[in-house]
């Protein structure tokens, strides 16, 4: 195999990192609150706007922290809110508020900023490249993944080692069972929400620099990371993580025999032959309210 | 009996005027106001570049109303969002037949154009393209009420080409294309293509790439192994900044150029990622009275420099204007043998424009700029430019597809 393709599989397998954290905010979400969240990449689209507002003041560094938590912020204010409302409801009913909150989020990031994209640059520490023998890659990315890798990781280390986690865990295969006990699920939801959408701003903030950023910006992101949670299966933490790689490596692998033209197209593909062959996806666990 | 009434209102009207009472009354009761329809796409991944032009056309009629509008009478712009082919095609229907405008101006999209072009056709209704480049537009669906202030992608390849040729990047070199995968795309890199094989260069490679890709970071990985002698990009929208903004992040050294370009597109990417050769329109930057004119009044209402799609629809509603004020006529198909018979425009540029009969596009002057880069010493004059191309000694349609390159036949 020559160096060539060899960077683009790894290129690929870090490819599907971006998406990964949108991607387990969706699926988080929905699993315990049975909620779409059509909205989602509108975080995302409001993480990398307040980039390009705070950077100049406050500098990356601090925005990588400050954009993610205001973001948050927003995301358990929409939690209590409008998100308590649906829980309990028929799913149809929170994709169509998500979806007028997505339209909504888009507007005003229109009316405010204006149609125009607007510029944003990778700090100057950050650019440059890292070569390791044959392999040159950029280091801004470099720095990406290392953060996207954190995150996910005190993520699962969230849900499967703490008390917070079995909770959580417990009220997405029976909620009532959970109530029965004594535990109330609200406050679980609220900071699942919180986790959930400041990761959503922290992927904005992330590809502020290296993405066009634009209103309807959460649109393009959202689209492939509702693929990968549908290939993965709805609910499991490693189902998003395994389709989050194997998207990016068949889109990568893809580019790299020279087939650009279909690198989209083949994610989808992907889907369709999934939802064939395993309608809950890879690793979809059966959540027994869903079925 | 009328006669005498109407002639006492006006003089009523006329006195609420002067007092400066009634303005919005009379922009109201005024009924025999010249409506034209404005449809161009305000959302989706053209939306940027309709915003400037829905400011552009705004500013340009505010103006002509201001000077007393057009043979007396105000012009009244029915704006609205084009979408898409069909959603464009609808409305376009809509603007003709329920609220009777004389023209249609605007569109960006060559498919959406297509489509009102269809519509325009069928009742015999003046289209004025503003934003929609493909060739075919001027070629094989070329149409007697079509016209085309926007320049094809011929005039596009041809303007960015000399810059090239200039720079030694041509004949005998390996070029390494990616392409938008839709019609767009597909015509400019046909015209591009025939360029450079008529100068002698050849594809190191030439990919396209699907209008969603929004990471570019394994065609990126891919070019710098191809070690091509330059980078073309045939993109459009979202994807040339995001193209810009991954190669400066990836550090690859290969001369840029495009064939298709947006100046907003590269206010986005930044003065940090925009570099390159890049052909366009109009900028911000000519220095002609009529363009700093343009340029000062726009700033002033917007906050920002219009860009090259605002040129577009300003002149387009300027040429409008100074036509039916010339014919002492509002009938378009006046107006079409007006334009067919060669009258000249101020285009802002240093020499007057035409629309060239064989194919109803307009002659005028274009310029390739060139990214700065870091040297850039502020966000928005962020490349230099070259002079008018044609230069001063040629004709206009030194850098139009021949018509052995792009056929049209008029009914």
């Amino acid at each position: 195999m020559s160096t060539v393709f060899l960077q683009q599989v790894v290129n690929g397998l870090l490819d599907g990192v971006y998406y990964l954290l949108i991607a387990l905010g969706l699926s988080l979400i929905f699993a315990l609150g049975g909620i779409v969240n059509l909205a989602h990449g509108a975080f995302y689209a409001i993480g990398a706007y307040l980039t390009v507002v705070l950077a100049p003041w406050i500098g990356f560094g601090a925005t990588l922290v400050v954009s993610p938590v205001a973001v948050a912020l927003l995301g358990v204010l929409i939690e209590r809110t409008l998100f308590v409302r649906f829980y309990r409801e028929d799913p149809i009913l929170s994709l169509l508020l998500t979806f007028g909150l997505a339209m909504v989020a888009e507007q005003a990031l229109r009316m405010i900023f204006g149609a125009a994209p607007l510029s944003f640059s990778i700090p100057s520490w950050l650019r440059g490249q890292i070569v390791l023998g044959d392999f040159i890659y950029s280091r801004y990315r470099a720095l990406l993944l290392l953060l996207a890798v954190v995150s996910v990781a005190l993520l699962w280390l969230l849900l499967n080692r703490t008390a917070f986690g079995r909770v959580v865990r417990a009220g997405v295969q029976d909620p009532d069972m959970v109530g029965a006990l004594g535990i109330p699920l609200r406050p679980y939801l609220m900071w699942l929400a919180a986790i959930a959408i400041g990761l959503a701003g922290l992927a904005g903030v992330l590809l502020a620099p290296i993405y066009s950023i634009h209103p309807a910006m959460g649109h393009d992101i959202l689209t492939p990371a509702f693929v990968v949670v549908v290939i993965g299966g709805l609910g499991s933490f490693w189902g998003v993580v395994v389709a989050a790689i194997l998207v990016g490596l068949t889109k990568g692998v893809t580019i790299g025999f020279g087939y650009s033209q279909w690198a989209t197209a083949v994610i989808y593909l992907m889907m369709l032959l999934v939802l064939l062959l395993r309608p809950r996806g890879l690793f979809g666990e059966r959540i027994k309210r869903f079925e | 009996m009328t006669g005498p009434t109407r002639v006492t209102r006006r003089k009523v009207l006329a006195a609420g005027a002067a007092l400066g009472l009634a303005a919005p009354a009379i922009v109201r009761g005024q009924s025999d106001a010249i409506r034209i329809g404005h449809l161009t796409p305000r959302t989706g991944f053209l939306g940027p570049l309709g915003e400037f032009a829905v400011q552009a056309a705004d500013l340009a009629v505010d103006e002509i109303n201001a000077a007393g509008g057009v043979l007396g009478r105000r012009i009244e712009l029915l704006k609205e969002d084009s979408v898409n082919p069909q959603t464009a095609a609808t409305k376009a229907e809509r603007l003709i037949e329920r609220d009777r405008v004389v023209c249609i101006v605007g569109e960006i999209s060559s498919a959406s154009a297509l489509a009102i072009a269809q519509v325009t056709t069928r009742t015999g209704t003046l289209f004025i393209n503003t934003g929609a480049n493909s060739d075919a537009l001027r070629g094989s669906n070329c149409a007697r009420s079509m016209f085309h202030v926007e320049s094809q992608n011929s005039m596009y390849v041809k303007t960015a080409g000399r810059a090239l040729l200039a720079q030694g990047l041509v004949r005998g070199k390996r070029w390494f294309s990616l392409t938008a995968d839709y019609a767009f795309g597909h015509d400019l890199l046909r015209v591009a293509r025939r360029f450079m094989e008529q100068n002698g260069g050849q594809f190191a490679a030439d990919r396209l790439v699907p209008t969603d890709l929004a990471d570019f970071s394994a065609l990126l990985l891919e070019i710098r192994a191809a070690r091509p002698d330059l980078v073309i990009s045939n993109l459009a929208g979202n994807q040339i900044t995001n193209f810009l903004k991954q190669y400066a992040e990836f550090g690859l050294t290969f001369p840029v150029a495009g064939f298709g370009f947006d100046t907003a597109l590269a206010w986005a990417a930044g003065r940090d990622a925009f570099i390159g050769t890049w052909p366009v329109v109009w900028h911000h930057m000519i220095d002609t009275p009529a363009s700093r004119a343009f340029v000062d009044s726009f700033r002033r209402r917007y906050r920002r420099p219009p860009e090259n799609q605002a040129w577009g629809d300003y002149v387009a509603m300027r040429i409008i204007a100074q036509s039916m004020t010339e014919l002492r006529s509002t009938d378009p198909q006046r107006l079409i043998e007006h334009w067919r018979k060669g009258a000249k425009f101020d285009l802002m540029k240093t020499r007057e424009g035409y629309f060239r009969a064989s194919d109803h596009q307009l002659m005028h002057e274009m310029y390739a700029v060139e990214g700065l880069g870091s040297r850039a010493p502020n966000q928005w004059d962020i490349f230099r430019s070259s002079g008018p191309i044609p230069g001063p000694g040629e004709p206009l349609e030194a850098i139009a597809a021949t018509e052995e390159e792009n056929q049209c036949r008029m009914a």
